[in-house]
């Protein structure tokens, strides 16, 4: 590796970004641009009876308004794909805009496209719905009861799917035989992920050449492209250009096709003019999918030594009224499958039952399932210390994987790849000096302070892999990435990436990776994401998959481009092409490099091609679609120290420490600054955020004045240190970074909490784990 | 009706005649192309839309567009000055201060105020005098550190 790859270069992006002239989707404007707005149900479950848009379109300044009836006349497929099946698994359709009922608050009933915003948004007003409210039911548990209202009437009990993995019989076994069982109940609290940019779409279609251009906001343009193509629009692919441009920020909300974009697309088109939405705030409460949400029952059976034999659990996955993208696979195939955490557990069973509730609909929200087994694990692991008398580092270490098991196979499909979870515990340990913190707890409760020391030794799975693998299990896409490096005559070099940057950086770490590849400098490099037309194709940025799978995509076009190279070089120099080495951006005879060929040089003779080797083809340019043979496994400990008052039930975080092994690290400063982003949405879910539905379906926090992202005074600053255990299958060594905070640190806080109130006989509290939860458990009976 | 308003943006002089209830940043960003102020919620909460009016941060989404009349504006795209980036601009950059950037624009404006009242802040009250404004992406952790930064930079001037 050279200078750049390792390196804290500060982002090539930025300059844009703080003067403000980066353009974000709401930032354009075409000319003759109109702004749609769209009606959304009041009610959580109603029969639409009546629409009468008249008044509304009658309005000056209001161009058009359409109902659902007008989309399905219109002839266009008019509905939102799910993009992951499961066996049996209930699909009711669902239209861009409802017709005949209502499912959840918040579903569109209606658009007006309008001159301005504000005419849009008085037009909306103007629209007569009569509904007839029906009863609904937003608690997954209870909506598999009989009697209880449905969402789909082709889904008895609102189940949508039941699955399990793992071995049932095995397991059981293992708890029959078991010295120790320790069993929890929780609620993986609903969040809603707010990116700060509110999703948006500027739609330009034109009737001459059906082609329409949609700027939005994407985490995968390709994968929007294809769904709006077969199933929301009926436009042949060829003819959608979809370009992501700036986007402000994603964390899994930008992956879901949404009926929105689609409706702002099909208005262009009706009204022959571009046509700009974005959401209002409130409307991204009522229809960014929201995360997490499991009602759970998980049990954990261990013999006298601590050493667990095995792991029962069984989850009510609330999926909201609607299947969105890739709903199925977050409560499934991105929790089942973590649910071994970084310990050999010999028999582990999990059943999940998908469930739709008449609320927003629920999808990968930073993180997608992994959060929600390792807090049910590592909460399981506390408890079992705590019974057996073992510190809770000891009972972990007791179950590690150890290094010389690696490739690991767990009893829940997955391979781990590589790991260290002891260094990576030990070097916790020591930051946060241990040994005299526990003391240091001891002296304080003798004083009356409760502080409390909580772990997460978590494991992640990210960059899903291989495509055929990940297909067999109900994937309606491919989880490989592209790139295509083109040097041009002068040398510069051009990169299309199929990855699509949303706050992440790529620009910078992608640059990076040539300029070590290729000996060039950063200037002389342009990294292109995120435009259908410009790039061949591409899967897009989710799940931690970038730089493993992007960016190995980069390293093999790289390497190609290297080769070609050397062929001409090789023919310039008029050596064997064996003989020649690149290094520093130089072909030269090996012990010649005073005879070298610049990469420029060679770049320009490609081009010309008045002297290329006989057979080669000229030009210089190389693209690598890369297919991961499987997932990597980042892991960690994350550690925090909090104090509890138990007069007030306020919690102080007095230290955060993270230590994370994701592989070789391409810029720490990108890499340190998603794991500091994680822990902020980790804590904000074990202290602060929870989206909560009244039982009429009302969101009670829809708006940032009831939801409480969290503020910079919320948090402490984080220490944050990494181990290295490079990845074994790609060419980079890397493994994700995006989501490890957000994973391992609910778990951390809320294990620290319940250590700190020990005294009070305190086992577990429910997330967000607020100030009352405490009080409350503190005079309770130890459970809130 | 319309209401005549004279608006100095980053030392330029508009004239325009607005709806009054146009609020002062769909008035920046519609009518006068400054999109560098953005819009992130419509409760007045998440600051994205902060500017400097008369010197001081306001959120210009709880501003009308005709209560700015003769008011001195600026924006994110008037903050650096004859091609030098602003200290507070050249801090977020290198302390990694920001990553999708939305937040951005409001969160340096209300730093400039913050620094403005406090030029030596603690971290803590750093971390308080930005709860007006909201960033998903980075924990905080990092614009913390990129305020005290360009404290002291301002500070050594």
């Amino acid at each position: 590796m050279g200078q750049y790859i390792g390196a804290a270069i500060k982002r090539l992006e930025d300059p844009a970004l703080i003067t403000g002239r980066a353009k974000y989707t709401d930032d354009l404007q075409l000319p003759n641009m109109a702004y749609a707005a769209i009606l959304r149900s009041p009610y959580a479950h109603a029969r639409i009876k009546r629409i009468d848009t008249s008044k509304a379109a009658a309005m000056e300044g209001v161009i058009a308004v359409f109902t659902g009836e007008d989309i399905a006349q219109s002839g266009v497929p008019g509905v939102v794909p799910v993009g992951w099946l499961l066996p049996d698994l209930k699909t009711p359709p669902h239209p861009l805009l409802a017709r005949d009922k209502v499912r959840h608050v918040g579903d569109g009933v209606a658009v007006v496209v309008a001159e301005d915003r504000y005419t849009a948004y008085d037009a909306l007003e103007a629209i007569e719905v009569e509904y007839e409210p029906l009863p609904a039911v937003v608690n997954p548990a209870d909506a598999v009861k009989e009697g209880q209202p449905l969402v789909h009437e082709d889904a008895p009990n609102n189940i949508a799917f039941d699955w399990s993995i793992g071995d049932k019989e095995a397991t059981d076994e293992a708890f029959a035989k078991a010295s120790h069982v320790v069993s929890l109940d929780l609620v993986n609290n609903r969040l809603i992920p707010n990116a700060m940019e509110p999703r948006a779409t500027l739609a330009d279609y034109n009737p001459v050449t059906g082609e329409l251009t949609l700027w939005m906001t994407s985490q995968n343009p390709h994968i929007h492209r294809l769904l709006m193509s077969l199933a929301s629009l009926g436009l042949p692919e060829h003819k959608i250009r979809v370009i992501a441009p700036a986007v402000g920020g994603g964390f899994g909300s930008k992956i879901h096709h949404y009926p929105d974009e689609a409706i702002t697309a099909w208005c262009a088109m009706q009204v022959g003019r571009p046509v700009k939405w974005q959401a209002t705030r409130m409307e991204t409460y009522l229809t960014d999918a929201h995360g997490r949400d499991h009602v759970t029952h998980a049990e954990m059976a261990l013999d006298e030594n601590g050493r667990i034999l095995g792991l029962r659990v069984q989850t009510y996955a609330n999926l909201g009224a609607y299947l969105s993208t890739f709903a199925p696979a977050v409560p499934t195939y991105l929790y089942g499958t973590l649910l071994s955490g970084e310990y050999d557990i010999p028999a582990i069973y999990c059943r999940v039952i998908g469930v739709f509730t008449h609320t927003t609909p629920v999808d990968a929200y930073r993180g997608a399932g992994r959060p929600e087994a390792t807090f049910v694990v590592e909460r399981l692991m506390d408890l079992a210390a705590r019974k057996l008398g073992l510190d809770p580092t000891e009972i972990r270490r007791r179950n590690f994987v150890p290094p010389d098991k690696f490739p690991f196979q767990t009893q829940v499909a997955l391979q781990y790849d590589s790991g260290n979870y002891e260094a990576a515990l030990q070097k916790a340990l020591e930051i946060i000096d241990y040994k005299n913190l526990r003391q240091e707890q001891e002296r304080l409760r003798q004083e009356g302070r409760y502080i409390g020391i909580g772990f997460s030794t978590y494991i992640e799975a990210c960059g899903l892999a291989p495509s055929a693998v990940v297909g067999s299990l109900g994937a309606q896409a491919g989880q490989w990435e592209s790139a295509l490096v083109r040097i041009h005559p002068t040398g510069k070099v051009t990169v299309y990436s199929g990855s699509s940057a949303h706050g992440q950086g790529h620009v910078t770490t992608f640059a990076q990776i040539v300029a070590d590849k290729l000996g060039v400098s950063l200037e002389d490099i342009e990294i292109i994401q995120s435009d259908t037309d410009q790039v061949q194709y591409g899967w897009g940025t989710y799940g931690s998959r970038s730089a493993a799978v992007g960016g190995s995509a980069l390293a093999v076009a790289l390497d190609r481009i290297v080769e070609k190279g050397r062929k001409i070089a090789a023919h310039l120099l008029e050596a064997a092409e064996e003989d020649v080495v690149f290094e520093d951006g130089k072909y030269y005879v090996k012990g010649a490099p005073d005879q070298a060929k610049t990469l420029q040089e060679v770049a320009l003779q490609a081009y010309l091609a008045h002297n290329l080797p006989k057979g080669l083809e000229p030009a210089l340019e190389a693209v690598a679609f890369y297919d991961p043979p499987n997932f990597t496994f980042p892991f960690g400990t994350h550690v925090a120290v909090v104090e509890v008052i138990p007069e007030t039930g306020e919690i102080k975080i007095l230290r955060y420490v993270a230590v994370d092994d994701v592989g070789n690290v391409i810029n720490p400063l990108i890499v340190d600054g998603q794991v500091h982003g994680g822990i902020a949405q980790g804590i904000g879910q074990a202290l602060f955020e929870s989206a909560v539905y009244d039982e009429n379906g009302n969101l009670v926090t829809g708006s940032m004045l009831d939801y409480a992202v969290p503020k910079a005074h919320f948090l402490p600053s984080f220490e944050v240190d990494r181990t290295v255990t490079p990845c074994p299958h790609n060419p980079l060594g890397v493994k994700g970074a995006g989501e490890t905070g957000s994973i391992a640190s609910p778990a951390a806080i809320v294990n620290a909490i319940v250590d700190a109130l020990a005294p009070f006989g305190v086992e577990h509290i429910d997330m967000p784990v607020t100030p009352e939860k405490i009080w409350r458990a503190i005079h309770g009976n130890g459970r809130s | 009706m319309g209401v005549p308003i004279r608006v100095e943006v980053n030392g330029r002089v508009y004239e325009h005649t607005v709806e009054p209830r146009l609020l002062l940043v769909h008035y920046l960003r519609d009518v006068l192309g400054l999109t560098g102020t953005k819009v992130g919620c419509d409760t007045s909460q998440c600051g994205a839309c902060t500017v400097l009016m008369n010197g001081l941060a306001v959120k210009s989404c709880t501003v009308l567009a005709v209560q700015a009349d003769g008011a001195q504006i600026t924006t994110i795209e008037g903050l650096a000055k004859d091609g030098e980036l602003h200290p507070l601009q050249q801090a977020f950059w290198e302390n990694h201060g920001l990553q999708c950037g939305y937040c951005t624009p409001g969160m340096i404006l209300a730093a400039y105020d913050l620094l403005q009242e406090n030029p030596n802040p603690t971290e803590e009250e750093v971390r308080h005098g930005l709860e007006g404004n909201l960033c998903r992406c980075t924990g905080y952790h990092n614009i913390v550190k990129a305020v005290l930064d360009a404290a002291q930079r301002m500070r050594e001037g």
